[in-house]
C-alpha cells in the first residue's frame, strides 16, 4: 500500500463514522444463501408444482386430507409436543444448578452438556440404540438381576423414539435455557432472601417468571428441531411410527413421488415458519448484536 | 430449608450422568471383542479398530468427510466472516431481520433443503461431487458460524480500530491489519465448528453423496439401517474423538486469548 493510498482513504473518513460501507460486506454470505438455499427451496416447490399433471391444488387438498398424511402429521405435531415438554422437565433443573453451581461443578456440567451437543446426531442415536436393544444395555441388566424374564420391547416403538428424540434435543434446551437464566438478576433473589422469603417462594416468584422468556424461546426452538427429525426416528422408531420429515425421504428414496413429497414438505415447512416467526417475536434477537 | 435444592443439585447430577453416559458406553463398547453386543465387554481389544483403519470404504468415507469438511469450514468461514463483521459493526436498520434469515438453514428442516438440493443436483449432475457437497455444508454452516464471529468480533474493542483510522490507516488496512489479527481466536472457532457440522452432517449427504463419495455419517447410516455391525462403535468413538479433540483446541484457543488479553492489559 502506497502512502498516497493511506492519505487519500484517511481523507474520506468523516468524523466518527466508518466511510466504507460496512454493509457491503454482508452482501457475499446473503448472496450465497440466496444462490444455494433459497434458490433451491424455491425452485423445489415451483417446479414440482408445475410439473404435476392435473391440478396441483387439488393434489394439495387430497393429500392434507388423506389419512396418511393426518395421521402422520398428528402423531409429528404430538411426539415433537411431548418430547419437548420431556426435553424442557429435564433441561430446567440442569440450567438451574449450572447458574447456582461454582466453577468446578459448572465445568463438569458444561462437559456432559457440550459433549453431546457437539457429537454427530447419528452416534448419539447409536447410543442409545445400543443402550435400548434387545440385547442392550438396560435389557442385559434387567435380566441379569432378575427383575424381568424375557426383553423389555425398548425400541422400535414410540418409547425409543421418544427416549431417543429427548435425548438429542435435551443440550439444545439446557444451553437456551442457561444462556437466558445467566442473565437474571442474583441481587433480586437476595432481596428476597432478605426480605426473609422462603427458597421456594423465591423461586417460584422470581426466578421462574423471570426465566420464562428463555423457557419460551428453548421451547419454540427445540419443537421446530423435533418436528422436523429425521435421523432418530428413521433408526429407532417401527414400522407404524413414521414422521413427517421421513415421509418426505421415503416419497423420494422409494416411491419417487416427487409432487407428494413437494406437498408434504410445503406442510412442514409452514409449520416450522410460523413457529419461527413467534420465536424471532418473542427472542430478543437484537440482543446478539450488543442493543 | 435447604433441602429442595439438594433435591434439584441430585436431579442435575443424574439427568447430567444420562447425558454422557450413552457416548462413555459407546466408548467402552468399541473396545469389546465379540461381535455380539455386550456391556460391558468381555473382553477387551482394539479389533474392531484395526478392522475400521485397514478397511478400504471405510478409509475412502473418512477422506470424503474430511475433504468436504475441510472446504466447506473454509467456504462458510470466509464468507462468515465478512457477514459477521458487517452485522457487528455496519450502521444500517434491519438487522434483526437480516439475522433471521441467515439463521434460516438451521431452522428449515434440513431435509426438506436436502431434498430441495438433490432436486436439483440431480438435473445439474452434481450428485456425488464433493466440491457441491462441500458448497451445501458451509450454507448449512452459515449460522453457526455467524453465531460464533458476531459474538467473538462485539468482544473486539471499536475504539482500536478507529485508532487505526485515525494514525491514516485505509480501511482496508485496517481490515486485514487490525480486525482479521484480533479476530483470529474466533475465525479458528467457526473453522472447528463449521468443520464438525460438516463432518457430522447426515442428511444433505444421504442425498447428494452418490456411491463416489460416500461420507462417514453416510456409511454409518446405511450400516444401521442393515445389521448394526460392531464396528460401529469403534468408528463412533472416532468420530467422538474427534469431536472432543475439536473442542479442547477450541478451549485452548480461547484461554490462549484470555492470558494474551491480559498481558496486554498490563
Amino acid at each position: 500500500m502506497t502512502d498516497a493510498s493511506i492519505l487519500s482513504c484517511s481523507r474520506s473518513i468523516p468524523a466518527g463514522r466508518p466511510a466504507f460501507s460496512n454493509k457491503l460486506l454482508l452482501y457475499p454470505v446473503l448472496a450465497f444463501l440466496l444462490i444455494f438455499f433459497v434458490v433451491p427451496i424455491g425452485w423445489f416447490f415451483i417446479k414440482s408444482a408445475l410439473d404435476y399433471d392435473g391440478n396441483f391444488l387439488l393434489m394439495l387438498y387430497q393429500t392434507f386430507t388423506s389419512r396418511l398424511f393426518l395421521a402422520v402429521a398428528w402423531k409429528t405435531v404430538w411426539l415433537s409436543l411431548v418430547v419437548t415438554l420431556l426435553a424442557l422437565a429435564c433441561a430446567y433443573p440442569i440450567a438451574y444448578t449450572m447458574t447456582r453451581a461454582g466453577s468446578f461443578k459448572f465445568t463438569l456440567i458444561i462437559i456432559c452438556v457440550i459433549v453431546p451437543y457437539f457429537t454427530s446426531i447419528i452416534v448419539r442415536t447409536y447410543s442409545w440404540m445400543i443402550i435400548l436393544g434387545t440385547n442392550g444395555v438396560v435389557n442385559s441388566f434387567l435380566l441379569h438381576i432378575g427383575l424381568i424374564g424375557k426383553p423389555l420391547g425398548l425400541m422400535y416403538n414410540m418409547t425409543g423414539v421418544t427416549i431417543g428424540m429427548t435425548y438429542v434435543l435435551l443440550p439444545y434446551f439446557v444451553l437456551t435455557l442457561f444462556s437466558a437464566m445467566k442473565g437474571i438478576d442474583m441481587w433480586l433473589l437476595h432481596a428476597g432472601r432478605g426480605m426473609g422469603a422462603s427458597n421456594f417462594y423465591i423461586f417460584r416468584r422470581i426466578f421462574l417468571p423471570l426465566s420464562m422468556p428463555g423457557v419460551i424461546s428453548g421451547f419454540l426452538i427445540v419443537y421446530i428441531l423435533a418436528i422436523g427429525f429425521f435421523v432418530t426416528p428413521a433408526l429407532m422408531g417401527g414400522p407404524n411410527d413414521t414422521m413427517l420429515a421421513m415421509l418426505i425421504q421415503r416419497n423420494i428414496e422409494v416411491s419417487v413421488n416427487w409432487s407428494l413429497a413437494c406437498a408434504l414438505s410445503l406442510f412442514l415447512l409452514v409449520i416450522t415458519l410460523i413457529v419461527y416467526t413467534l420465536y424471532c417475536r418473542y427472542t430478543d434477537l437484537d440482543r446478539m448484536l450488543g442493543k | 430449608m435447604r433441602n429442595p435444592i439438594r433435591i434439584v443439585n441430585f436431579i442435575s447430577f443424574l439427568l447430567c450422568m444420562v447425558l454422557i453416559a450413552p457416548i462413555l458406553i459407546v466408548v467402552i463398547m468399541s473396545f469389546g471383542q465379540s461381535s455380539y453386543m455386550t456391556f460391558p465387554p468381555q473382553a477387551l481389544s482394539l479389533g474392531w479398530y484395526g478392522e475400521f483403519f485397514s478397511s478400504p470404504e471405510w478409509m475412502a468415507s473418512l477422506l470424503s468427510s474430511f475433504i468436504i469438511a475441510v472446504l466447506a469450514s473454509l467456504i462458510a468461514t470466509s464468507l462468515g466472516f465478512l457477514g459477521a463483521y458487517s452485522l457487528v459493526r455496519g450502521d444500517y436498520g434491519n438487522k434483526k431481520i437480516l439475522i433471521s434469515f441467515c439463521l434460516l438453514p438451521l431452522i428449515i428442516p434440513t431435509i426438506i433443503t436436502a431434498v430441495a438440493l438433490y432436486f436439483a443436483s440431480v438435473p445439474l449432475d452434481l450428485v456425488g461431487s464433493k466440491l457441491w457437497i462441500a458448497i451445501c455444508h458451509a450454507m448449512l454452516a452459515i449460522p453457526v458460524v455467524l453465531l460464533i464471529l458476531i459474538s467473538s468480533l462485539q468482544n473486539i474493542d471499536i475504539s482500536i480500530e478507529r485508532a487505526a483510522e485515525v494514525f491514516g490507516a485505509s480501511k482496508r488496512y485496517t481490515f486485514t491489519h487490525i480486525v482479521i489479527p484480533l479476530a483470529v481466536p474466533g475465525i479458528l472457532s467457526s473453522l472447528f465448528f463449521s468443520f464438525l457440522t460438516s463432518f457430522d452432517e447426515l442428511i444433505v449427504s444421504l442425498f447428494l453423496s452418490g456411491l463416489e463419495s460416500e461420507t462417514m455419517p453416510v456409511r454409518i447410516w446405511n450400516s444401521l439401517l442393515m445389521n448394526m455391525e460392531p464396528i460401529i462403535a469403534a468408528i463412533s468413538t472416532f468420530l467422538i474423538a474427534v469431536t472432543v479433540a475439536l473442542l479442547l483446541l477450541e478451549l485452548l484457543v480461547r484461554k490462549s486469548r484470555i492470558r494474551r488479553s491480559g498481558i496486554a492489559g498490563q
